[in-house]
């Protein structure tokens, strides 16, 4: 990349596999499980995640050498709840019902471990720019997941994909619904979010043997 | 050159092979191996895991033959019943048919084929894939799955539940002996969960009954736990006798309390299940029971409530409908997710019985839970071995404190034995 330096695009090209925040680090797991019954709330997610890690990386950078290590935390906490109030009241304005979908899990970005901990182990030692790039990066790395979890439970849970009957109508049975094929009741259910996670977290270790932790 | 001797030759050829734990599979299947142990003395006992699965195998065969004609004869009285033809069983005259059998033959023997074959490919797939060789443990979940289904069941549906259940209830623990759920039950709760309009509802458990739903022609499948979870015990006309030798709608296998019961004390005399577990889940069940009956008598539920109809059930007829017989001689006595330690045994069975009637009563879709149960109690059997085990080691550590020990090198002697309780 012409733009970025070989070590600053391992900033976001990293997160997207070989340490994804999800699947590696294995953070942010009860998002991953509660939105992504439709691949729309995850996309929506995904976004609303990067704005936040984003500028709260860039702001958390600007501030790291005034913020005194004691109360670290709670100005971390001012910064993200300011970031997704914005996130919420947008979404409320501009997708209503969206926003009805997502209910309390944008408000709960706040508690979202890769935001913090992304502050707390890059933002505090880093300039704004590798802050922003690394937020962007785990950002991605987050909502690939997500999408990917979305795409699946959507696909096979409802039939649909962002809301179009890509196997056909269930009601009136065509497409694929006229040879008997029914939606997975279970892919609408978190518990079957979390085996999603589990095979990709499986897929992706037995690619790449090195990701397996000894015991 | 006899068959054995060609099958040995072939083995030796494949040795090494990626597909050689496919073949060793089929072949040790048919013939003991040629094999012996070279080194060290070992004592071997005839009653390894192929022969410990064929029994419980053979404890199923009544139960399968029985729900074949099962399967024919609910059809054809639930034909019956919605023409208003009275009908009387009799086990010559209408029960032992070839009309019944054929239902059978054509609606119960593909779901045992598909059950196995899927379950078999999965197993091969990654016995090669590991290069291990092809467990046995397929052998019993294969013949319980379609035991334990509603019959309608539709083909695709059961193999896409068997493959989740033995990649994801089995396979990524580490395959059989390793796995924290019961495979079976774990391709029957991913059916429930995942397609609920085929696993409960007036429709399912009698054959036709979906196809002619909304016809004419149309009957009733319902169960006893359906009639009675929507307070229609009246108009079921099933007798007690009916409910025992099982001529009555339901998955496929559970009906026959009589046949299970054969086959839970042929598994307890051939020492392959424990007793433990089965007496101590009907005795759960039956407390359950028998609190329900008490609830009820002393007035506090009334006629009205919605609950009505299962908790005034007496308490013993409980364990003669429904999965709850099944579920408790095949299902909870699985050696490897059950409790090991005897004393375990008893709190396990204890509370899938008391669990079980517990669900039944209470689940507002679905008037059965043996499944659940028994899931739930196979997650927290290891939490009851630890606690009898850690029980056991705080009763020897006492013992120790309290026993008088010789003068002579006393302090080595007692820091010894401790080493060997903990």
């Amino acid at each position: 990349m012409g733009l970025l330096s070989k070590k600053d695009s391992g900033l976001i090209l990293d997160p997207l596999a070989d340490n994804n925040p999800i699947t590696i680090q294995v953070l942010g797991i009860c998002s991953a499980l509660a939105i992504t019954a439709e691949l729309k709330a995850s996309i929506v997610m995904a976004v609303s995640v990067m704005f936040v890690l984003g500028m709260g990386n860039v702001v958390i950078s600007l501030m790291r050498n005034i913020i005194p290590s004691k109360i670290r935390i709670i100005v971390q906490l001012v910064v993200v709840a300011a970031l997704v109030i914005i996130v919420d009241q947008v979404l409320k304005a501009f997708a209503y019902e969206l926003s009805k979908t997502l209910s309390v899990f944008v408000g709960l970005i706040i508690t979202n471990c890769i935001i913090m901990g992304r502050f707390e182990a890059f933002a505090l030692a880093n300039g704004p720019w590798r802050s922003f790039l690394d937020g962007i990066g785990n950002s991605l790395g987050y909502g690939l997941i997500l999408i990917i979890i979305g795409f699946f439970r959507e696909l096979l849970g409802s039939g649909t994909l962002l809301g179009f009957k890509v196997l056909g109508d269930p009601i009136a049975k065509t497409g694929l619904y006229a040879l008997g094929y029914e939606n997975n009741g279970f892919m609408l259910l978190s518990p079957m979010a979390l085996i999603v996670v589990g095979i990709i977290i499986w897929v992706q270790r037995s690619r790449n043997p090195a990701l397996v932790e000894e015991n | 050159m006899s068959l054995k001797n060609k099958l040995h030759n072939l083995k030796e050829e494949y040795k090494g092979k990626k597909m050689a734990p496919a073949f060793n599979a089929i072949h040790t299947f048919l013939y003991a191996p040629n094999e012996t142990t070279h080194s060290g003395s070992h004592v071997r006992g005839a009653d390894d895991l192929k022969r410990t699965m064929n029994t419980v195998i053979m404890a199923l065969i009544p139960v399968l033959l029985f729900s074949m004609f099962n399967a024919g004869y609910q059809h054809f009285a639930a034909i019956d019943a919605a023409n208003g033809v009275v009908r009387e069983v009799s086990v010559f005259g209408n029960f032992l048919t070839w009309e019944n059998f054929w239902i059978g033959i054509i609606k119960v023997l593909p779901l045992v084929v598909v059950s196995y074959g899927v379950g078999l490919i999965v197993e091969f797939i990654f016995a090669v894939i590991k290069g291990h060789e092809v467990e046995e443990g397929y052998l019993v979940t294969g013949m319980l799955v379609p035991l334990i289904v509603p019959i309608d069941t539709p083909l695709w549906m059961l193999s896409i539940a068997v493959i989740f259940g033995v990649v994801i209830g089995k396979e990524v623990f580490g395959g059989t002996g390793m796995n924290i759920l019961n495979p079976a039950l774990t391709i029957r709760a991913f059916l429930f969960f995942a397609y609920p309009t085929w696993m409960s509802g007036d429709k399912v458990w009698v054959y036709d009954a979906v196809n002619l739903a909304g016809t004419p022609d149309a009957i009733s499948g319902e169960t006893i736990l359906g009639y009675l979870a929507q307070n229609k015990a009246a108009e079921m006309t099933y007798s007690i006798s009916d409910m025992f030798f099982g001529f009555i709608p339901g998955s496929v296998g559970e009906t026959s309390t009589f046949l299970i019961l054969l086959g839970g004390l042929f598994l307890i005399f051939s020492k392959i299940a424990s007793w433990r577990i089965m007496l101590s889940a009907v005795l759960g069940a039956l407390v359950m029971g028998l609190m329900f009956n008490g609830v009820v008598s002393s007035g506090w539920i009334g006629e009205t409530s919605k609950f009505y109809g299962l908790m005034s059930f007496t308490f013993w007829k409980h364990l003669i409908v429904g999965g709850l017989a099944f579920g408790i001689v095949y299902m909870a006595t699985d050696p490897v997710t059950g409790s090991q330690t005897n004393k375990g045994k008893w709190f396990y069975g204890f509370f899938i019985g008391f669990i079980s009637v517990m669900i039944r009563v209470f689940n507002p879709a679905y008037p059965e839970g043996v499944f659940l149960a028994i899931l739930l109690m196979n997650v927290f059997a290891p939490t009851i071995d630890h606690y009898v085990i850690r029980g056991n080691v705080k009763k020897r550590l006492k013992r120790l404190k309290n026993a008088t020990i010789l003068p002579n090198d006393s302090a080595s002697k007692s820091e010894k034995l401790k080493a060997e309780t903990v």
